[in-house]
C-alpha cells in the first residue's frame, strides 16, 4: 500500500479524532478523503507534525494524533527525546515510513537504508513503540486508541503518490474552525 | 523581588501556563523560576523551531504559551515563525537573551548580535529592548499587546538588563 491507500484505510477511525497531518500531500490527501474542523492541515513548517500534535495533546484531555512522515521525523529528530520525556496518554504519532521524501519526488530517506525509526523512538524512551505494515495501521492505530497510553506508531509501507491539488483553504480559517473543534 | 521572579509573575499574571526552554546561561534564573511554578508547565526543547512547534499545539489547545531562548535562535526558527507562527496568526511571546551586546565576553556571539534586530524587522516581528532593570516594567503591557494582536513578539534581554557577566 501507498499512504494515500493507508490514509483511506484509516480515515474512518481518524474521523472522530483531533488530527495534526503533516505537510504537503499527506495534508492534501487527508483534506480530499476526510475534510473536516478536526484536521489540522500544515501547509509549511516541514517537521513539526509532532511537535504541534504533542503541544496540543499537553494542553487538553481530548486524544490528538500527529500523522508524521520519516522524511518529517528525521527532520525534527529532536522531537522524540521531548515526547518521550513528557508523557501524555492522549498522544499517538503515527510515522507513515516509506523511506522516501514523497512530497518532493520520493528521493530515498536514511530511514528507507540503515535507520530504524521504532528503534530510535525507543532508544530516546518512547515506551510503546509499535511497527506494523501498511494493512495493519488501522488496527494497530485503534489499539493505541484503547490502550490510553502515549504510542508511537511506525506504519511501514511503500512509496509512491497520487496527483491531487493543494489545499487553497486559508490558514487561519483551518487553524479557527480546528480550535472551535478542541474547544467543543 | 528579584528581576527573575518579576518576569515570571507577569508571565503567571498574564495567563501563561504552557513555556518552552531552550537553555541560556543568562535565562538561568527565569528558567528555574518557571520550572518552580505550579501554574506553568514548563518543557524543555531540543531546538527553538520544535518548541514553537509545542507552543503552536498548546494554544490551540486553550493554553497561552511563550518560548525563552538565545537570539542565535532567531537564525534557526525564521521559516517556523513565518510559515506556522505568522501564517495562522498566533500569538507567541519570546522572552529573549541578546547575547553579543556590550559587555559580551565571547566574540562569536556578536556574529548574530548584529542581525538580530534585522531580522526581527524584516519579519515584522514587534521588537522590544530591554536594556535597563526598569525596562522590564512594560513586559505586562508586552504580554497583553502579544495575546491582543496574535503575533510572535520579541523581547531582547541584554547583558545590561542582567547585570554583566559577573567575574567572566
Ligand atoms: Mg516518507
Amino acid at each position: 500500500m501507498i499512504r494515500s491507500e493507508i490514509l483511506r484505510e484509516i480515515a474512518p477511525i481518524l474521523h472522530d479524532q483531533l488530527v495534526v497531518c503533516n505537510i504537503g500531500l499527506p495534508s492534501q490527501e487527508l483534506h480530499m478523503i476526510d475534510d473536516n474542523a478536526k484536521n489540522f492541515y500544515m501547509l509549511g513548517t516541514m517537521g513539526l507534525s509532532s511537535s504541534i500534535g504533542f503541544g496540543l495533546a499537553l494542553a487538553q484531555d481530548k486524544i490528538v494524533i500527529s500523522i508524521d512522515g520519516d522524511g518529517s521525523v528525521l527532520t525534527n529528530l529532536g522531537t522524540l527525546p521531548t515526547i518521550a520525556n513528557n508523557v501524555a496518554d492522549n498522544y499517538i504519532l503515527m510515522i507513515i515510513d516509506n523511506g522516501s521524501y514523497g512530497s518532493t519526488g520520493d528521493q530515498p530517506t536514511y530511514a528507507g537504508k540503515k535507520t530504524k525509526l521504532e528503534n530510535v523512538a525507543a532508544a530516546c524512551g518512547c515506551e510503546s513503540v509499535v511497527t506494523v505494515q501498511d494493512v495493519d495501521a488501522g488496527k494497530a492505530l485503534q489499539a493505541a486508541i484503547d490502550s490510553k497510553k502515549m504510542t508511537i506508531i511506525v506504519v511501514k509501507c511503500e512509496s509512491g503518490n497520487i496527483k491531487l491539488p493543494v489545499i487553497t483553504m486559508d490558514p487561519v480559517v483551518i487553524r479557527d474552525r480546528f480550535m472551535k473543534a478542541v474547544a467543543s | 523581588m528579584s528581576i527573575d521572579k518579576k518576569i515570571v509573575d507577569d508571565l503567571v499574571a498574564n495567563d501563561v501556563s504552557f513555556i518552552t526552554t531552550v537553555p541560556c546561561k543568562q535565562l538561568a534564573g527565569v528558567i528555574d523560576e518557571v520550572d518552580a511554578r505550579p501554574e506553568i508547565f514548563h518543557i524543555p526543547s531540543n531546538k527553538e523551531d520544535e518548541g514553537m512547534g509545542l507552543c503552536a499545539g498548546a494554544w490551540m489547545g486553550g493554553k497561552r504559551p511563550a518560548i525563552i531562548m538565545q537570539n542565535t535562535a532567531i537564525g534557526v526558527t525564521i521559516n517556523t515563525l513565518a510559515t506556522l507562527t505568522q501564517y495562522y496568526r498566533m500569538p507567541l511571546p519570546m522572552l529573549i537573551s541578546y547575547r553579543g551586546e556590550l559587555r559580551e565576553p565571547v566574540a562569536c556571539q556578536v556574529e548574530m548580535a548584529v542581525h538580530t534586530k534585522a531580522l526581527l524587522n524584516q519579519m515584522n516581528i514587534p521588537t522590544y529592548h530591554f536594556h535597563k532593570e526598569s525596562d522590564a516594567d512594560e513586559l505586562d503591557a508586552i504580554l497583553k499587546y502579544t495575546f491582543m494582536c496574535n503575533k510572535p513578539v520579541a523581547i531582547l534581554t541584554d547583558a545590561s538588563f542582567w547585570g554583566g557577566y559577573g567575574d567572566q
